[in-house]
């Protein structure tokens, strides 16, 4: 049997916490099977070097692909979750943030600030996948639009890298409404005639899809991720299609003209640099 | 807990209470709509009471929006289509006469039996029905039309063509679009305000819901099957994470409840249509002679707040 090309259980909205007990270990490749140190996966930009399959980068490490060295200023960094409905499911949410915290050592699923990238002046909105799955909830929405309102003071342009399985469930409605929110503060960002370039890792999917990343002047997918308003699990005990083998995959998104580009990590800094270039007043 | 939701209401009351020195009937309507949400804000919706809310809100019987056009506008004209590739029959649109002025109309639409079921999908609408509710959002800006939407669904549709289709990029574009709108948005959640296929159409400078209505993140079996790993526990995931339209005033993400007849709306489709027109006409008689740029700085506004972090 070929293993699947993607890892697409991400509707697994507590990811970091309790893995599938048959789950590789995480610097394994999950299409070539290759192993690796930490440090060689790191220096590749952690893209496999044998099959250049592109594994979950966290947001630090992003931002040090992207910007310059000691470039990078946080903001908005003591914005956390509250819990206001006091939600509990099977462990209370105000434990699974706590721990997210831990495991991470992020505040959220988000980290904002300014930032230069080959000395073009930008504003990093970065996703972490691995705090709660990346979902969204209040504290993420407030972040992301605090940092569009940064881009618009400061005249440079957001660029968001998004991993994401969707609103934060734990936070009910208030989740949902992140989508207008975000949306909002994208809508600001335009008429102050800033830009925004929305770079898509692997997952983006529902909430975050369907709000800001999907807003962005210039739309960049990454090899292999998985795009979608409603996950491949979902689809197929909703529907009980068979999905196509590239479901929601960047490529199939990109056929269906839903991205402008899609980068491999090695050339996405090259690819950011050149839309901040053609972007600034300057020329 | 006296939520920032109740303090609006109860500033909005001490206002009307002082205008009602000069008389009218409307304003003592009004009061006393208030003082029923005050009193309904300040019962705790017991975990029963959000489960009732989520059946009501899907009964067979209750309204759906053709229900509320045929009561409430004249001289309704049904537009369909996206004008690129198909006429999704999930989402109705239309011009017609409310209130004495000329309004747009979008709304979900389910179906009342199995083959008409079939045709609405159930109320879950593809990008084309977003494509369609956007082109009818954009007929209404070029003519200072008011939009009024009514949300009905159990979300956006989970299909494969619908993926192909771009969902996601649709529901954020028809945000955007309403981000951006000069005339007045006024939308009600009427049944089931189900996730991002809700919100897409949801953008409004008042949000109303019926009494009855539930508006939420993801279903409650949805919830169940993620979160409790058995979509069995519904009941608990709604009463965790609290649809009901008590918790979404006190949570500030709606504006006003709506009142339904006695029972639900479902046991009487005229009155029910009453109360609903009655809403909305005060709503967009509150948006009158706001100018565009206004509008939408203020609905702006409302959304950037939204959310409770620490």
């Amino acid at each position: 049997m070929v293993e699947p090309r993607v890892d697409v259980s991400i509707e697994r909205k507590d990811a970091g916490a309790a893995a599938a007990p048959a789950r590789r270990h995480p610097n394994t490749c999950p299409t070539c099977g290759s192993h690796y140190r930490d440090d060689e996966l790191r220096a590749n930009l952690r893209v496999c070097p044998q099959c250049g399959h592109h594994f979950a980068v966290q947001a630090r490490e992003r931002i040090e692909q992207l910007s310059d060295p000691g470039s990078f200023e946080e903001e908005a960094a003591e914005v956390r979750s509250a819990d206001p409905l006091a939600f509990f499911d099977l462990r209370p949410y105000a434990e699974r943030l706590a721990e997210a915290e831990l495991a991470t050592g992020l505040g959220e699923a988000i980290v904002v600030g300014r930032a230069t990238l080959e000395e073009h002046p930008c504003v990093l909105s970065v996703m972490d996948f691995s705090f709660l799955g990346g979902s969204m909830g209040s504290a993420v929405g407030e972040k992301f639009a605090r940092a569009c309102e940064t881009a618009a003071v400061h005249d440079a342009p957001l660029v968001s890298v998004t991993a994401s399985g969707g609103a934060r469930m734990q936070e009910g409605i208030l989740s949902l409404m992140q989508l207008p929110k975000t949306v909002c503060a994208v809508e600001d960002l335009r008429d102050s005639g800033g830009a925004m370039f929305s770079v898509m890792a692997h997952p983006t999917t529902a909430g975050v899809l369907a709000s800001f990343a999907s807003l962005g002047d210039v739309l960049v997918a990454e090899p292999g991720a998985l795009l979608s308003f409603t996950g491949p699990r979902v689809v197929q005990q909703t529907t009980r299609e068979k999905l196509p083998d590239d479901f929601g995959l960047a490529e199939s998104n990109y056929r269906f003209g839903h991205v402008d580009a899609i980068v491999p990590r090695s050339e996405l800094r090259g690819f950011l640099a050149r839309l901040l270039r053609l972007f600034s007043h300057a020329g | 807990m006296p939520g920032e939701a109740e303090l609006r209401l109860r500033e909005r009351l001490g206002r009307l209470r002082s205008m009602n020195l000069l008389g009218g009937t409307k304003l003592s309507a009004d009061l006393e709509r208030l003082q029923r949400q005050l009193e309904r804000l300040e019962e705790e919706p017991t975990d029963e009471d959000i489960w009732r809310s989520v059946e009501l809100a899907r009964h067979s019987d209750r309204p759906y929006t053709l229900d509320y056009v045929e009561r409430m506008l004249d001289d309704w004209v049904e537009l369909h289509g996206d004008r690129s590739r198909a006429d999704d029959e999930a989402i109705v649109a239309g011009i017609g006469r409310f209130a004495g002025r000329t309004v747009t109309l979008i709304g979900h639409q389910k179906g009342r039996d199995l083959k008409d079921r079939q045709l609405r999908n159930f109320g879950m609408a593809f990008p084309e029905g977003y494509g369609k509710a956007m082109r009818v959002m954009e007929l209404a800006e070029r003519h200072g039309f008011p939009v009024i939407t009514l949300v009905d669904t159990p979300g956006a549709y989970p299909g494969v063509a619908a993926e192909q289709h771009g969902q996601g990029g649709a529901i954020a574009r028809s945000q955007a679009l309403q981000a951006r709108l000069g005339v007045p948005i006024v939308s009600c959640i009427i049944g089931e305000g189900g996730s991002g296929g809700a919100i897409a159409i949801a953008l409004a400078d008042r949000v109303l819901m019926q009494e009855n209505a539930i508006y939420s993140v993801i279903s409650p079996e949805g919830c169940a099957a993620i979160l409790w790993r058995d979509a069995g526990q519904a009941r608990k995931a709604a009463a965790a994470f609290k649809p009901d339209a008590t918790h979404c005033l006190e949570l500030g993400v709606i504006d006003a409840i709506v009142f339904e007849p006695e029972g639900g709306a479902q046991a009487d489709h005229d009155d029910a249509a009453r109360l609903l027109a009655e809403a909305l006409h005060g709503a967009l008689e509150e948006l009158d002679g706001v100018v565009g740029d206004d509008l939408r700085r203020a609905r702006r506004e409302k959304f950037r707040s939204m959310g409770v972090y620490a």
